[in-house]
């Protein structure tokens, strides 16, 4: 089936102009999962899809399994539902590929700072939030900057293409200007150079480039958020039940205090305590 | 298609492609002009200037683009402060507002600008090295006696390099220039990786914030890069048969 499936791509390509509407008519429909016996409540194998570069939250070390705040809640999660860690399959997920992976049943699940919205939301389900960001800015230490309000024309920003960061200082801070790479180390590494201002994006992942030993004592995050950024774990649209059983296994983590160990034990190290979060509604599974 | 109806992600794609034209025109003046020059180089009598012509071009034909243009960005302007767009504050002012007229950025000031000059820099020095190749390949294809002839009336070498010689071997390589052009337009596109907002950057915007729409938007991107060069190349195949010097 999913051979016939990748077939069928290619053959679109071939057609490319003609099939172009058909391609493009997705109507988020999801096709159907790929995975046998549907849902993760019934499956003994899982694969999550993850960040490999993300310092403090999903980096892969060459280990046998990446490294961060997003991988422990991957495995207070797998633990809940009884999946040894030997039957997890880590696979890298950037922002580009997360609906389409969780459509076609490449991943089980996402636990990749994924930010909840509407959108993204129209076509998979969210458990959690596990997490609220906010968007912040990461400045040199000597920086003058005290928050978003003190952004001029003359200062450039850095961020990344596509990301939900950069189109908000496009939005609220028109005159300030923005330079976009394909990856945050890229800005950071201009910031270092004093190519660039300030960095732009959530205050966790800036808070994991700051924490990195190459660059430790230059920056420091402005820590003036100025957006609330609910971090979910993605599930396919169909698996309402396993959606509801994730968010009852990360509120039993709040209450017994797994979610702090997981905190302590990666995120915990850049000095910001645990945060208090509510144990999830469910209101993203449905 | 409905990514495409949104006002805003048109407004990317259109800004993306003419950006592509932006970086390919201009780099393509500069390569043709550089490469001449340098072509000029490795066929000359003094020893000096065939090395650096030869330097130059194993030194870039051999070098992936992508490094090229990253050392423009992370070499030339972090590292040793040098960033093209300067050169503007050097020239007289009506150059620069010339350039701004057809569009060009030229304010040193500006970001866009900066990473615009950068690109273009790197494209150039790498196009031009294959630019050089081609044209030296013409040289060759004009009979020796045409210099012959010209050195017999009196004429230096650089007279008659460009009043009998270069003509002649742009007329025969005009075909392979079509193909360096168009690879030109391709290749502008990995100006991207240093913060110029092109055609491919555009696509990577689209896709971050449409991921479920990715087959359209690609084929839409890659369909535009077709339509536009494909009548490109048979305008130069037309070009090349008008223009050939018929032996």
């Amino acid at each position: 089936m999913r051979v016939r499936k990748a077939l069928m791509g290619c053959a679109s390509i071939a057609l490319a102009v003609t099939t172009l509407t058909a391609c493009g008519g997705d109507d988020g429909d999801g096709s159907s999962n790929g995975n046998e016996g549907g849902g993760i409540l019934n499956q003994e194998r899982i694969t999550i899809g993850v960040r490999f570069d993300q310092p403090g939250l999903g980096l892969d070390t060459g280990g046998d399994a990446p490294e961060g705040f997003d991988i422990e809640i991957a495995r207070i999660i797998i633990e809940g539902l009884g999946i040894p860690e030997e039957n997890v399959t880590w696979r890298e997920t950037v922002s580009a590929n997360r609906e389409p992976f969780l459509q076609n049943g490449t991943v089980d699940i996402v636990v990749a700072t994924y930010t909840i919205n509407e959108e993204r939301a129209s076509v998979i389900d969210f458990a959690g939030p596990y997490y609220v960001a906010g968007q912040d800015l990461l400045v040199p230490v000597d920086s003058d900057i005290q928050g978003p309000d003190d952004l001029t024309s003359e200062h450039i920003v850095c961020s990344v293409n596509g990301s939900t960061p950069a189109e908000r200082i496009q939005t609220d801070y028109p005159d300030v200007q923005l330079q976009l790479f394909d990856t945050y180390s890229q800005c950071v590494e201009q910031l270092a150079a004093g190519a660039v201002h300030a960095v732009t994006t959530d205050d966790i992942i800036l808070a994991g480039y700051a924490s990195q030993e190459q660059y430790a004592g230059q920056f420091r995050v402005v820590g003036q958020p100025f957006s609330e950024e609910p971090y979910g774990i993605g599930i396919a649209e169909e698996d309402t039940e396993g959606c509801r059983r994730i968010n009852e296994i990360l509120a039993e983590a709040i209450e017994s205090g797994a979610y702090e160990e997981a905190w302590n034990a990666t995120l915990g190290a850049s000095g910001t305590p645990a945060p208090s979060i509510e144990p999830p509604d469910g209101s993203w599974c449905d | 298609m409905e990514v495409f109806e949104e006002s805003r992600n048109l407004q990317l794609y259109i800004d993306g492609f003419l950006m592509i034209l932006r970086l390919t025109v201009t780099s393509a003046v500069l390569s043709l002009v550089l490469g001449t020059v340098l072509a000029t180089m490795r066929v000359s009598p003094i020893p000096v200037l065939r090395g650096f012509g030869t330097a130059w071009v194993n030194i870039f034909r051999n070098t992936p683009l992508t490094l090229v243009i990253i050392f423009c960005s992370s070499g030339l302007f972090l590292n040793l402060s040098i960033s093209p767009v300067n050169i503007f504050n050097a020239l007289p002012g009506f150059i620069g507002d010339a350039l701004s007229l057809i569009g060009l950025p030229t304010d040193p000031q500006n970001l866009i600008a900066r990473n615009f000059w950068l690109g273009v820099t790197g494209l150039s020095a790498y196009t031009s090295a294959f630019v050089c190749e081609a044209i030296r390949a013409g040289i060759n294809t004009v009979p020796v006696g045409q210099a012959e002839a010209a050195r017999a009336l009196g004429l230096t070498f650089l007279q008659t390099l460009w009043i009998v010689v270069l003509p002649q071997a742009g007329r025969a390589v005009i075909a392979p220039l079509g193909s360096i052009l168009i690879a030109l337009c391709k290749n502008s596109t990995i100006a991207g990786v240093i913060g110029v907002t092109e055609a491919a950057f555009a696509m990577r915007t689209l896709l971050n914030a449409n991921g479920d729409h990715v087959l359209a938007i690609f084929l839409v991107f890659a369909g535009t890069f077709a339509a536009v060069l494909i009548p490109v190349g048979y305008l130069f195949d037309w070009l090349a048969r008008r223009l050939a010097v018929k032996r």
